[in-house]
């Protein structure tokens, strides 16, 4: 088992690897910025290292101060967490070559995964359905192209093969916009991403967001913890996630399941991952794949028992899975709302002192937050600063105990967007269940 | 003496039959004792009033207790520009590069701090002598960590 990890990343999920760590008896050395000083997680580490100011790209993203951290406190491994460079390829490459465990894929997977098309490529040969798409980034005949598209058939979307996340996207609903649209994307990918290239793809109109949890060893072994629905979201963030699916049927879940768990396989998957989908009329359409532990894994973890962190440092010590396929049993409901320092109405960060911290509790209540009464929110990182999940027999019973939670938590001294999630509770169609990834901002009329 | 020392002793009681350790450094002294071979090893140390830095007086093996350098010297610090090791000299053998109450000039190389297998000379942002020297040759530093005062003039 590993003897002592560095945590190269912040807020809530530093945290998250940190008691995990705990748990397993495993020494904490904890990275941060200078602005990070005071972030819990740091503060219980059993080693802390500054490594760098305040922005991310000279701390959290800096590479060669994590492993020169990893080297000055005699560390074994790194977990990078999600986000920063959790799923750089050239990172875990160096962390290989300098003689520590990347708590994560291989490197080679990582970048396979990380270019959008070849990813598609390698799930289609692994035999995972895919939206209807180019198959291969465009070039430069135009008449070629758009032969491609009415192929495809319209609506369509342009993607950046370097993108993801959301991010270098654009939607073309007819054959006379095509060719402009490429060029436009073409352009835009190559100032955000240093990539120029895109692919098409067709365009969903009212999809849902479902992912497939998976965990793959180096002993042989591949499993899926089943699915999430990540479908309410505001510009491709997601703000409220529930596990499982409503809608989906069993015998729904196992097959896709199944076809990850075999893509697993004929990719050497190694460690934790996840694979989006979206979901239309029944069918599961893949879009990319997730080299790392998520932002929502607690809802997945809530209606498995698994400890998917514990899970991925026990892969990267080369020990096997602790489940069989078999062993996976979905029990009751999760719904996880991401809490961010942000206003409730216009989403500007809101960073500052938390002057009053109440937690919620009670039954099938989880709150995995690094924040505590008089924490001072910083500017120079995202809003995440908690995730409150709760857990019930059915999704009623979920729902009823998030709804209780969230009037019960106060975070007062910054703005939250609590108020966004006690409303999302009330909501008639959220509550039905099976919304859209255009409901959340169709109803703050965004759309 | 610095708690990252006195975790390693501790570690070193607990690991060995030894049921007691003195140890004295200047003007500080640490005591390691346990009793009994499953018992957590206990340690008491004395730092006398005029030391520069903060010490917690429990040694505690599980939260890491601030340690923050007092800042006692009137002058310009010069903190470490990235992680890694310091190193006083060259070499281990050669002589370090600079002394307290040596004269430098800006730009003079003060100290190595190697990362990744690579000795990164760093240098006086400014002309003076040199006031106190922080770090013990061949400790770790993390970014931001003083490693020098000097007095400016």
């Amino acid at each position: 088992m590993l003897e002592k990890i560095v945590i190269a990343n912040r807020g809530e999920i530093a945290l998250r690897i940190l008691r995990a760590c705990r748990e397993m008896g495993i020494k904490t050395v904890a990275v941060h910025s200078t602005a990070d000083r005071d972030l819990k997680p740091v503060r219980l580490a059993d080693e802390s290292v500054c490594i760098g100011p305040a922005p991310a790209s000279e701390s959290y993203l800096n590479g060669a101060a994590v492993i020169s951290a990893a080297e000055v406190t005699d560390a074994v491994a790194i977990h990078p967490g999600y986000g920063f460079l959790a799923e750089n390829a050239d990172f875990a490459e160096r962390v290989e070559e300098s003689g520590f465990v990347f708590i994560g894929p291989r490197p080679d997977t990582i970048r396979l995964m990380g270019d959008k098309v070849s990813a598609i490529r390698a799930m289609k040969q692994a035999g995972v359905p895919c939206v209807p798409g180019s198959e291969g980034t465009l070039g430069d005949d135009p008449d070629e192209n758009l032969r491609i598209a009415r192929d495809i058939g319209y609506p369509i979307m342009i993607k950046a093969t370097g993108g993801g996340g959301g991010r270098g996207m654009r939607v073309v609903h007819s054959e006379a916009a095509l060719l402009n649209a490429i060029g436009l994307t073409q352009g835009e990918a190559q100032a955000a991403f240093g990539n120029g290239a895109v692919y098409l793809e067709r365009f969903l109109e009212t999809p849902r967001h479902i992912e497939i949890q998976v965990l793959a060893d180096t002993c042989g072994n591949a499993i899926h913890l089943g699915d999430r629905d990540c479908s309410i979201q505001r510009r491709h963030q997601k703000i409220i996630e529930e596990a499982p699916a409503p809608g989906v049927s069993p015998a729904e879940r196992t097959a896709v399941g199944a076809r990850c768990v075999e893509a697993c396989l004929e990719i050497d998957y190694r460690g934790a991952g996840t694979f989006e989908f979206l979901y239309e009329d029944g069918q599961f359409y893949f879009i990319e794949m997730n080299t790392r532990v998520q932002v929502e894994h607690p809802v997945t973890e809530m209606i498995t028992g698994v400890d998917i962190i514990k899970e991925q440092i026990r892969v990267a010590s080369g020990e096997p899975l602790s489940y069989r396929q078999e062993d996976i049993v979905l029990r009751g409901h999760a719904v996880e709302c991401r809490i961010n320092a942000e206003d409730p109405t216009t989403f500007a960060p809101s960073p500052g002192t938390i002057s009053l911290f109440h937690p919620p509790g009670g039954p099938g209540i989880r709150l995995d937050t690094h924040i505590y009464q008089g924490y001072k929110v910083p500017p120079y990182y995202d809003s995440l600063i908690g995730k409150l999940i709760a857990h019930g027999e059915d999704r009623h019973a979920a729902l009823m105990r998030m709804l209780n939670a969230l009037t019960e938590v106060v975070i007062d001294g910054i703005r939250t967007n609590l108020p966004l999630h006690r409303d999302m509770m009330h909501d008639a169609g959220f509550r039905a269940g099976g919304m859209d990834v255009h409901y959340l901002e169709k109803k703050l009329g965004l759309f | 003496m610095d708690i990252r020392k006195i975790k390693k002793l501790i570690d070193l009681v607990t690991g060995s039959g030894i049921a007691e350790i003195e140890i004295h450094e200047r003007e500080e002294w640490v005591r390691i004792s346990r009793h009994g071979p499953s018992a957590p090893a206990h340690a008491v140390f004395h730092v006398p009033e005029s030391a520069a830095p903060d010490m917690v007086a429990r040694a505690s093996l599980t939260a890491q207790p601030e340690v923050k350098a007092k800042p006692e010297f009137e002058g310009h610090s010069i903190t470490a520009p990235m992680v890694g090791t310091f190193y006083l000299g060259p070499s281990p053998t050669s002589p370090p590069f600079v002394e307290v109450g040596q004269r430098v000039k800006r730009g003079d190389v003060l100290c190595i701090i190697e990362a990744m297998k690579v000795m990164n000379q760093i240098e006086a942002d400014t002309d003076g002598a040199i006031a106190a020297v922080l770090v013990e040759s061949g400790q770790p530093v993390e970014y931001d960590q003083p490693l020098f005062v000097i007095k400016r003039g």
